[in-house]
């Protein structure tokens, strides 16, 4: 190989791996902006705000969907220079998949808490996940600026979760760099160096891949025992595959190829295989020639939370759907789909979701990026079914749940969740929570004014509006966070709904008997509201097992002409009903029933009393 | 009326004349008007003379129309400056309809004379309601009573055909008074009668009302209001001819029937919608733009579609079903008949296929059936 600089590679002593966590918006990637700039990586002209959020999307939001890993050099004021790799982390709890892996590639964690908001749900979640991961947490307190800062309270909530004193936490403004040089020697100085085994035989871990069109899969790996070379046959020991180490090199943050990756360090690595499923993140990179005996511990594999039917509102789409689902899988391993048929919407496919977020992203870049026109339904946990004869399975869709009478139970995923909120709010909380069915955990003190309160409660009851619920119900000021835990069995009907007499598969909802009356009449009425008056009558009709619990007309409509249509003004007005009609487009014939598509999602916005 | 009669209009010769000037504007007036600027009216019919003089000449005109604004708020010399170029440029046929849009207000006995004198036989009054409350409430100054008596003018000083414009569906109306109006329209006399529903047209002060707050026109309630006129009108004598126009037989609006049959016409003033050549135009709508374009011996067109092929014959269904008599058969009416829009509206009988000729049945539901008309596709294609 020419070209590429044959340094030697970095020692250990002299390397510090952190990833970024904090809760949603407390300035993570801006503070990786500013350490790209203190130490020289970025130029001022190639510099612009949240950086590492590359992906359009995240910059529309303003949010974190992916980590980001970037390699600067500090030269710290003990006169060394270092390698800091940084993994920008998101902070939105569908994403915290994200954190856990990058965690993995790390020795530390440098915790961000806005000094106006102080600790948040995220913040207590990411900071148990680093001290789970055993790395060194160096917690900091961020937006020192604002004038609602109260650093010394955001110390105190701290040292309560973390312990140790509130003198030792930095604080700082990623946004004016206030700060910023003093917690880059604090992370010299506190994040333990790597201590893998220079000599030893190469173990690298894949934590993270992405798909490049022209270069094919691109692996982000940390490299722990050995070293990695350009050129070398490496092993991939959960796949069994062997490969070429085609180019190796680190971010800096675009791709800058280099010679040799020493333990300890982060970079990028491409072997030519252009298909994704056959590398695995979380899976260990060996030399062909000497390889290691034991893998390093890798991930689970990303479990989705939620799914829900897409379909093109076009049929001849499918084909179409079904490449750019594949497409987007191929830099999101968390996406999962199969094909699924309804009676009303064609075929489409079960997609499975971290989150409503992930979902809502998925579905944006479906119709975005692919020119799509999709209808989704109502998402949907996956329960379990027991049948009599003791076999077991997983349902994703309502329309799989056989009736009652054939099977024994059905069980509902339930989660641990949970909620930090000034403690005035504790009672309109718990109040939502035993209406969402919740079982009440414990409550700490984080504070004299703040509390820590944990729940177990159903999947199904927290992923779609309970976070609003809870936002609405403590002015804002609550946060949630939650984790998968366990299934257990519940007393779940299907609701069906009835357009004009006729089952609409892809309205059907498993709820919980005691709240099916309630769901369905909220549904029937929703439903009217969002139908539009069609040329006859529509009768809608919601039902358990073939009882009707509840009913709604959407009335013909009588009247549909802009009389006035003075002086010959014709072209103004076919251009109007031109665009009327392209509006109607975003409708879909269920029967003979024009549907628009917020109608499948319905359930998700049944207002609350 | 019969189809063949309506769509024998495809050949009058017909024009449009825009007045913009009105003594106010109302809230829920969308047209291209001015209010207080009536220092502009001589200017603006110098324009309209030269715009006619820059136009191409029809045969002798048919069908004369002066809307507005308001047409009879300006001085009667100025409507016959133009009368008198209209003349020049096309010729006027001797048995032709010159119609002026009027407010009862305006309508003196002395106008009215004034008026008739010039040449115009068929006035169309923008009467609105006969109920004070809702007068003031769309912003009108003439009263009830002032509608009798400005029939009564016009029927004096010999005005062939009478027309009366009423709206329906404005929130003080009640089901009383808009009963009320219509009876007492009839009373009146007229030889046609238009009713239009209130409409809340992008832009209007009726549209930021609504967005504020204000209670929107009821559909349901609206389509009461049309059915009950609908009824009363033609056991009265006046059958409907086009979704919002009932006449005496004989007294169809010769104009606007020209329109529906896809008849070509010219238009002048701003904002004036013309057919001609194969294309629907348009005319600038601001007033000093238009007088600035025509004072400068250019023509104040703002944009014009061609209307050729496939799109002069959904054209021709698009206009010509607004008309009871409906349209009678050809490529599109086929091509409705087999799409899927078009066979729902059918079954629903919003639409029906008899004598060779596709109608509208149920009139209220006519976007309905445009959208679907819209939508057609070419069978050459
Ligand atoms: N005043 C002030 N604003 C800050 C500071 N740091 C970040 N912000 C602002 O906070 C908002 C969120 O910042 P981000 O850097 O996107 O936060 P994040 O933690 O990366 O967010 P996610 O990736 O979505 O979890 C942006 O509007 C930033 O400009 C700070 O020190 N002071
Ligand atoms: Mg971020």
């Amino acid at each position: 190989m020419h070209g590429l600089p044959v340094c030697n590679v970095t020692h250990q002593t002299r390397i510090r791996n952190f990833s970024i966590i904090a809760h949603i918006d407390h300035g993570k990637s801006t503070l990786a902006d500013r350490l790209l700039e203190r130490t020289g990586t970025v130029s001022e002209r190639d510099m612009r705000e949240q950086l590492l959020d590359s992906m359009d999307l995240e910059r529309e939001r303003g949010i974190t969907i992916k980590a980001q890993t970037v390699r600067i050099e500090h030269r710290s004021t003990d006169g060394e220079t270092y390698v800091l790799n940084l993994i920008d982390t998101p902070g939105h709890v569908d994403f915290s998949y994200e954190v856990s892996r990058s965690l993995a590639a790390c020795e530390g964690a440098l915790l961000l808490t806005d000094a106006a908001q102080g600790v948040q749900a995220q913040t207590l979640a990411n900071a148990y996940m680093a001290v789970d991961a055993g790395l060194e947490v160096i917690p900091a307190i961020n937006k020192i600026d604002l004038p609602a800062a109260d650093p010394d309270k955001a110390a105190s909530e701290i040292v309560s979760i973390l312990g140790g004193s509130p003198d030792e936490i930095i604080r700082i403004s990623a946004k004016t760099g206030q700060g910023v040089d003093e917690l880059l020697d604090r992370l010299v100085k506190d994040v333990p160096a790597p201590k893998g085994d220079p000599d030893g035989p190469l173990r690298a871990l894949v934590f993270d891949s992405y798909f490049d069109a022209y270069r094919g899969v691109v692996c982000y790996i940390r490299v722990v025992d050995g070293q990695i070379n350009t050129g070398q046959k490496l092993r991939f020991m959960a796949t069994s595959e062997t490969h070429e180490a085609a180019e190796i090199g680190v971010m800096t943050p675009k791709a800058e190829p280099i010679q040799t990756l020493g333990s300890g360090e982060v970079g990028y690595l491409i072997t030519g295989v252009k298909e994704i499923d056959r590398i695995k993140v979380g899976d260990t990179v060996t030399t062909a020639a000497s390889p290691a005996v034991h893998p390093l511990p890798g991930y689970q594999e990303p479990k989705p939370m939620v799914f829900s039917g897409l379909f093109p509102t076009d049929g001849d789409d499918f084909e179409n759907l079904r490449e750019a689902l594949e497409k987007l899988r191929l830099n999101d391993a968390s996406l999962v789909f199969e094909p699924e048929t309804s009676r009303a919407l064609g075929s489409g496919f079960r997609c499975g979701f971290l989150g409503l977020l992930h979902m809502e992203i998925i579905r944006e870049r479906l119709e975005r990026e692919y020119d799509l026109d999709l209808v989704a339904t109502a998402p949907s946990v996956a329960y379990r079914v027991t049948m009599p004869d003791g076999t077991e399975f997983l349902i994703k869709s309502p329309q799989d749940l056989p009736d009652s009478a054939s099977r024994e139970s059905v069980s509902e995923p339930y989660v641990r969740a949970m909620i930090i909120t000034p403690v005035e709010f504790v009672g309109p909380i718990m109040e939502l929570v035993t209406k969402r069915r919740g079982v009440v955990g414990s409550m700490n003190y984080l504070t004299t004014e703040r509390v820590e309160l944990d729940y177990e409660l159903p999947l199904a009851e927290v992923v779609f509006d309970f976070f609003d619920q809870l936002k609405s119900r403590t002015k804002g000021y609550a946060s949630l966070d939650y984790e998968p835990a366990d299934y257990r069995e519940s007393d779940l009907v299907k609701v069906d709904i009835l357009l004009n007499g006729e089952p609409v598969d892809a309205f059907s909802s498993i709820v919980h008997r005691d709240k099916a009356q309630d769901y369905g009449k909220s549904m029937t009425s929703r439903l009217r509201a969002l139908i539009p008056r069609q040329l006859f009558d529509v009768p809608i009709q919601a039902a358990i097992g073939g009882r009707i619990i509840s009913r709604e007309t959407v009335k013909a409509k009588r009247k549909d002409v802009i009389a006035k249509c003075y002086g010959g003004d014709v072209s103004r007005k076919k251009k109007l009903l031109q665009r009327q009609k392209e509006g109607k487009k975003r409708m879909k014939m269920v029967g003979s029933v024009e549907v628009p598509q917020e109608a499948f999602v319905a359930a998700l916005k049944l207002d609350e009393d | 009326m019969t189809g063949l009669d309506v769509d024998a209009h495809v050949n009058t010769s017909s024009t449009y004349v825009h007045i913009p000037f009105c003594s106010a504007v109302f809230p829920y007036c969308d047209f291209a008007v001015v209010a207080g600027a009536d220092h502009l009216a001589d200017r603006y019919a110098n324009a309209v003379v030269a715009e006619i003089g820059m136009s191409e000449p029809l045969s002798p005109l048919e069908a004369i129309f002066f809307g507005g604004g308001t047409p009879s708020h300006v001085d009667p010399s100025l409507l016959a400056k133009i009368l008198k170029a209209l003349s020049d440029r096309h010729g006027i046929a001797g048995d032709a309809e010159i119609s002026l849009e009027a407010n009862p207000e305006d309508f003196t006995d002395v106008r009215a004379v004034e008026i008739q004198a010039i040449g115009f036989n068929r006035v169309s009054f923008g009467a609105q309601s006969f109920d004070g409350l809702v007068l003031s409430a769309l912003g009108r100054r003439h009263t009830g009573a002032e509608i009798g008596s400005s029939v009564e003018a016009a029927r004096s000083s010999g005005f062939a055909s009478i027309s009366l414009d009423l709206i329906f569906g404005t929130p003080e109306e009640t089901e009383e008074s808009w009963a009320r109006s219509i009876g007492l329209a009839i009373e009146a006399e007229p030889d046609h009668i238009s009713c239009y529903s209130l409409t809340v047209e992008p832009g209007t002060p009726l549209a930021r009302w609504v967005r504020e707050g204000a209670a929107a026109p009821d559909p349901d309630v609206q389509a009461d209001r049309y059915e009950f006129a609908d009824s009363r009108l033609s056991d009265a004598g006046y059958p409907r001819y086009e979704v919002t126009n009932w006449a005496r037989p004989g007294h169809e609006c010769r104009y606007n029937l020209t329109v529906w049959a896809q008849g070509e016409f010219e238009a002048y003033g701003n904002g004036a919608h013309r057919y001609r050549h194969g294309a629907r135009s348009r005319n600038v709508r601001r007033l000093d733009a238009y007088l600035d374009r025509v004072e400068v011996g250019e023509r104040p067109i703002a944009g014009s579609d061609l209307i050729a092929g496939w799109e002069h014959e959904i054209d021709r269904l698009f206009v010509g079903l607004r008309r009871s008599a409906g349209v009678r058969r050809g490529p599109g009416v086929d091509a409705f008949l087999r799409s899927s829009h078009g066979m729902r509206l059918l079954e629903a009988d919003v639409v029906e296929m008899s004598d060779d000729r596709l109608t509208v049945i149920r009139p209220l539901l006519t976007d309905e059936v445009h959208r679907a008309v819209l939508g057609l596709a070419d069978p050459g294609d």
